[in-house]
This record gives structure tokens, sequence and C-alpha cells, in this order.
């Protein structure tokens, strides 16, 4: 190997360390979902078998978790994204009393400890007697995606020729057709890149949930609770799916974003 | 374009306005950007409006679009006033500076957004939209997306798209800034040829002097946030009634003075001058006459006569243009180069002669 190659490819290299880095515990994670393990914990290799993925709900609990869990992401990722875009379109577009301020709180839960956050949720709700559950685990959600929904719908926004939306008023669209036929068709894949980004935090987030669950298991409760005695390999086999969804998805995102631009 | 009626060699049919600016005025904050204007516009006309930059042009052009709220004043579209309307109730159509093509739409469906809006669909909209781009002369590229046409094709189809609603009014702002010299060049002519087709009043704000005076019928010379003078532009050229348009429009010699007749100025160094009587109506004390380098003759044998040192002289071409030192103030002179040899050497002295005819009289300078 002489200089020049190792220079040359220098860049590869470190690509590749930086890429074996990141997916390695995938991998692992991926490999032992086949694994069989004799005892109650999935550490090492045993020998391999597709029944852990054929018989992913055989734990007692493991399927209503991971039916919460989804429930609550899809609900929770619609609902900050829809109130996300509308605060970024407010912040961006309109100069009104407290926008820094605003500004300001929206980026709050993005930088506050979660295990803040949680602790000071559950107060909220004992102090207002709120019954903890669904509808907590929900508002929670809802309430640390929001911030990601803003900043994400924000930076496509800040880049907005403002012209584009005046000349379709110009040409007789009202401030509704101009939302539906220009603004939203603009800022789609933000918004679509949002959803993705709520979707995944809600998906897998554990400490405010915990904080805010009360009886209710999430998914990632669940393995919390299941890790304490045993990990079955069910578990390994819904987190590479989870994955293996959230992948897709961001993959098709960008895809269909290239796909458009080339057509364009 | 069939369905636009071409009006005759681009004259206004009758004395119509098109257009009426009342004591319009737009303060920003602290700023006054356009400042109690009043304009009216006749139908048909190619009008421009000219000024340095920040004298308020696209203010009164977002205006008149819609797209700023005037803080006083009226406007009138066809005699009704429309200046709390949306834009979208507004007969007016505009063609921005950065053109604001929908990216995500096609070339056809671009230019159709208005006529969409309107409910006209099927066979009517194709042959519509197929007939404007062939008036900017750009038929067949219907299918592709703005980013994949050069800027001067991208002018072209913000111009289509405002044109085939066949507003009242078409407003531009600085339409042709972005492209280089000769394509600007191209689409000042094109402009012109387009605007005599369609019949519709455009109003076009620039502030290249050339390009107003190559295409306006009328020119709104601005500054300040408010109107300097109106005319055509050899009137303003020629007959400019302030200080500040005999400056912006091309070069001008100006000197201070004094009226002591009905058509004589005494300049400061005692010379006298003799002015058209009706540049002095209304006018009386201080004053300045103009008089442009071109027209001015070495030489006597002129009504108006003036002497002085060469201190400067530039030879280009053409012509030469000479700075002499005059007891009343420096003056420029365009002197034609059609004989050989006839150079002036700096420090000569030489008589300047000129026509009283071409003599503008402007309001003294305020700190002299
Ligand atoms: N939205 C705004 N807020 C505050 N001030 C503004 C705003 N728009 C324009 N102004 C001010 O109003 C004045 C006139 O601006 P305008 O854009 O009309 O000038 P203009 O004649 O079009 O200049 P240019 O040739 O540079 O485009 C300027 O002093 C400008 O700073
Ligand atoms: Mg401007």
């Amino acid at each position: 190997m002489s200089l020049a190659f190792v220079r040359r490819h220098v860049l590869t290299v470190w690509s590749l360390f930086f890429f074996g880095y990141l997916l390695l515990p995938i991998a692992v994670v991926a490999a032992f979902s086949f694994n069989q393990p004799r005892g109650r914990f999935n550490f090492t290799w045993e020998g391999f078998t597709w029944s852990n993925w054929t018989h992913w709900n055989a734990i007692p609990g493991i399927q209503s978790a991971v039916e919460l869990s989804l429930e609550i992401a899809l609900i929770a990722s619609i609902l900050a994204t829809g109130l996300g875009t509308l605060m970024a379109l407010a912040l961006v577009r309109y100069g009104f009393r407290g926008r820094a301020t605003t500004n300001f709180i929206v980026f709050l839960p993005l930088s506050t400890p979660e295990i803040v956050l949680g602790a000071s949720l559950l107060t909220l709700f004992l102090n207002f007697s709120t019954p903890l559950g669904f509808w907590t685990i929900l508002i929670a959600h809802v309430m640390f995606c929001v911030s990601f929904a803003v900043v994400t719908v924000k930076a496509r926004l800040v880049g907005f020729d403002r012209h584009l939306e005046e000349a379709a008023m110009d040409l007789g669209a009202n401030e509704w057709t101009t939302f539906r036929k220009v603004t939203l068709p603009l800022i789609a894949p933000a918004i679509l890149a949002a959803l993705l980004l709520c979707f995944a935090i809600s998906v897998d987030d554990f400490v405010v949930t915990y904080f805010v669950a009360g009886p209710r298991v999430t998914f990632p409760i669940f393995v919390w609770g299941a890790a304490r005695v045993a990990t079955p390999p069910q578990i390994n086999v819904i987190g590479i799916g989870f994955f293996v969804i959230a992948v897709t998805a961001m993959l098709a995102n960008v895809v269909l974003q290239n796909r458009r631009a080339q057509r364009a | 374009m069939t369905a636009v009626t071409p009006v005759a060699d681009g004259a206004p049919a009758t004395a119509e306005y098109d257009i009426r600016l009342i004591g319009l005025t737009k303060r920003f904050d602290d700023v006054v950007a356009v400042d109690n204007i009043s304009l009216d516009i006749d139908r048909g006309h190619f009008f421009a409006l000219l000024g340095p930059s920040g004298c308020g042009k696209t203010t009164t052009l977002r205006m008149i679009g819609g797209f700023e709220e005037p803080s006083e004043g009226r406007i009138e579209l066809g005699g009704v006033d429309v200046a709390r309307l949306p834009p979208y109730k507004r007969d007016v159509n505009t063609v921005f500076q950065s053109y604001a093509l929908f990216p995500h739409l096609s070339i056809f469906e671009n230019v159709a957004f208005g006529l969409k809006r309107r409910g006209i669909k099927g066979g009517d909209l194709r042959k519509r939209v197929g007939d404007a781009l062939e008036l900017v002369g750009l038929a067949g590229l219907d299918r592709r997306k703005p980013r994949q046409l050069s800027g001067g094709q991208q002018q072209r189809i913000a111009l289509a798209r405002a044109l085939v609603n066949r507003p009242r009014v078409l407003l531009l702002d600085e339409p042709l800034g972005a492209l280089d010299l000769k394509l600007r060049k191209e689409m000042q002519l094109e402009l012109k040829r387009i605007q005599h087709e369609v019949g519709i009043t455009f109003v076009h704000v620039t502030h290249d002097q050339e390009e107003a005076m190559t295409m306006a019928d009328r020119i709104v010379i601005m500054n300040g946030g408010h109107i300097e003078q109106v005319g055509e532009p050899s009137e303003l050229y020629e007959q400019p009634r302030t200080p500040f348009v005999a400056g912006f429009l091309g070069v001008s010699n100006l000197l201070s003075g004094t009226i002591v007749g009905d058509d004589r100025v005494k300049l400061q160094d005692g010379t006298e001058v003799r002015v058209p009587t009706a540049a002095l109506a209304g006018r009386q004390g201080n004053v300045q006459i103009g008089v442009r380098p071109e027209k001015l003759r070495i030489g006597g044998g002129e009504e108006n006569s003036l002497s002085g040192t060469v201190a400067e002289s530039a030879y280009i071409g053409v012509s030469t243009q000479y700075i002499l030192d005059t007891p009343a103030g420096p003056v420029t002179v365009y002197v034609q180069n059609d004989r050989l040899g006839a150079q002036v050497a700096n420090g000569e002295r030489l008589t300047l002669g000129w026509s009283p005819d071409c003599t503008f009289v402007v309001d003294a300078q305020e700190d002299t």
C-alpha cells in the first residue's frame, strides 16, 4: 500500500470506520433477534432460529405494549406536526408581541434534560389530579415533539420566497388557495420530515413516558421492566422492526424528494 | 394573444384613466417611503416610474398591486377605489423582479395559474396558455419546470403568466434588472413590442434612465418619496422643471442667476441671458438656468453667450467633452468631431453660444 493510496482512500476508510461504529450495535441487535438463548438472557449466541420472528408476540404483554407505542406515536406525531407547522408559520411570518419569547419557549424542551421534563410533567398532572395513562402519555409526547416539528418546518420557511405567495394572490388566489397551491406543496418535504422525526422520537421515548404513564406500558417501558428478569429475543425483533420501519420511511422520503427534484 | 383587442398604434382610444393615485402616502414606522403622491395614468400607455434607489418606486407599485396597504390616500382602478382590497380582487397583475415563478409547477401550470383561479379549463385554457407562450416566443416549453429555463426565459414566462389574465394594468418591478446588458437591450424592445400588441397599460419601475427613455411613452420621475415631474421622455429632457430632474436625466449645466425681466435672467457674473418667457412664468427672484452640453456651440452667432477657459477636455471619438471655467460657474460642452484637427487645448479661451429656446429654468439651489 503506497502512501498515495492511503492518502486517496483516507476518507473512505474513515467513513467505513464511522459507519461501522454507528451500525455495529444495530447489527448485533439484528443478529441476536435470530438467537435461540438457553437461559432467560439473550447475551450469548446459541443457535439460529426463525421462531422469534414468527412468534414475536409470544411474550405476555409485549403485543399490547407495541400497539400502545405505535398508537401514541402515530397520534402524537400527527398532532405535533400540525401544531408545529402552524407555530412555525406564525413565528416566521408574523411580527407579534412576544415572538422572541415564543421562539425561546419552543426551544426549551429541546434543551431541558428529559428527566426534568418528566418529573415536572408528573408534578403538574398530580397537582391537577389528572389520572395517569393514555392521555397523559399523549400530552407529554405531543409537548416534546412539537419543538422538533417547529424547528424542522421553520428551517424551510426561513428560506421561503414570500414573493411566491404574493404572486399567487396577484394571480387571483385567495389566502386559502394560496396556502393550498403554493405554500403547502413547497413546505411539504419539511412537514413530512417533521412527521417522521416526531414518530421516531415518540415511539422510543422512555424517560418522560416512565414518569407519566401510570399503569400503561409502552414498548420501551416493557423492555425496561422485562430486562430486570429476562431479555427475550422478541425485544430485538420489535426493536429491529421499528428500526426498519423508520429507515424505510426516511429513505422513501429522500427518494421521493430526489425524484421530485429530478423531474423539476 | 388573439382575444386581446389591440389598440390602434398604442394610443389611448379615449382619454380615460386606468389608474389614479390620489394623495397616496405610505409610512413604515419612522420612514415616509411614499409622500402624498397624486398621479393619473392613461389607458394603453407605457409608463415608467424612474428614480434613484430608495425613492419609493417599489412601494408605490406594491400599493397598486395590493401587497402594501397605503397609510393614506386612494388608488382608483377604472374609477373604483381599490386601496383596501386584497391583491386577488384587483384587476392588475405583477411581474416580480425575482420572477417568482412557482418552482413546483410546470411552465404550463405557472401560466395557467391565474386562468384556473377564474374557472377556465379544458381546451380554452390550453389555447390561452399556448397563445401567451407564443406571444413571448416560448411556445413548446410548457412541460418544463422553471429551474430548467435560463434567466431570460424565466423573465418571459413571468410576463406570460401575468399577461394571460389580460389585466387592466400590468405592473413591472425592474423586470430586466437581473439580465445581462445585451439581453436587457433585447428585452426592452421585446417588452415594447408586446405592450403595443396587447394594448394593456404598463407601469414599469426602473432606476435606469436609458431604459425608461427607450421604452416609455411617459415617465414619472420620483425622488425621496415624491414626484418630481411627469412627462414624455423628450419633454423631461428638454424642459426639466427641477434641478433634480435636470441632473438625473443626462447632464445639465446649471447656472445661478436672478430674474431681471419677462424673459431675462442675470447670471452671477453679470451676463444677461434670454430664456423662453414660458419658463419664467410664475417665478421670481433667484433661479438657475440650464443648458444641455450638446446645445452649446463654440463661437458666437447665438443670442446667449458666455466665455471661459478650457479646464479639462476628453476625446471620446464622436465628440470631445470640454469643461470650461466661466465667471458664472463651470460649464460642460460636447463638440462633434466633424472636422480633423479642431481640438482646443487646455487653457485656451472660448466663447460659447446657445439659443434661448434651448434654455430651461429650475429652482435656485437651496443652500446658496
Ligand atoms: N417593509 C419596509 N419596512 C420599512 N421600510 C421600508 C420597507 N419597504 C421599504 N422601506 C423603505 O422605504 C423607502 C422606499 O423603498 P422602496 O423599496 O420603495 O424604494 P425603491 O425606489 O424601489 O428603491 P430601489 O430602486 O432600490 O428598489 C426606503 O427608504 C426603504 O428603506
Ligand atoms: Mg425597488
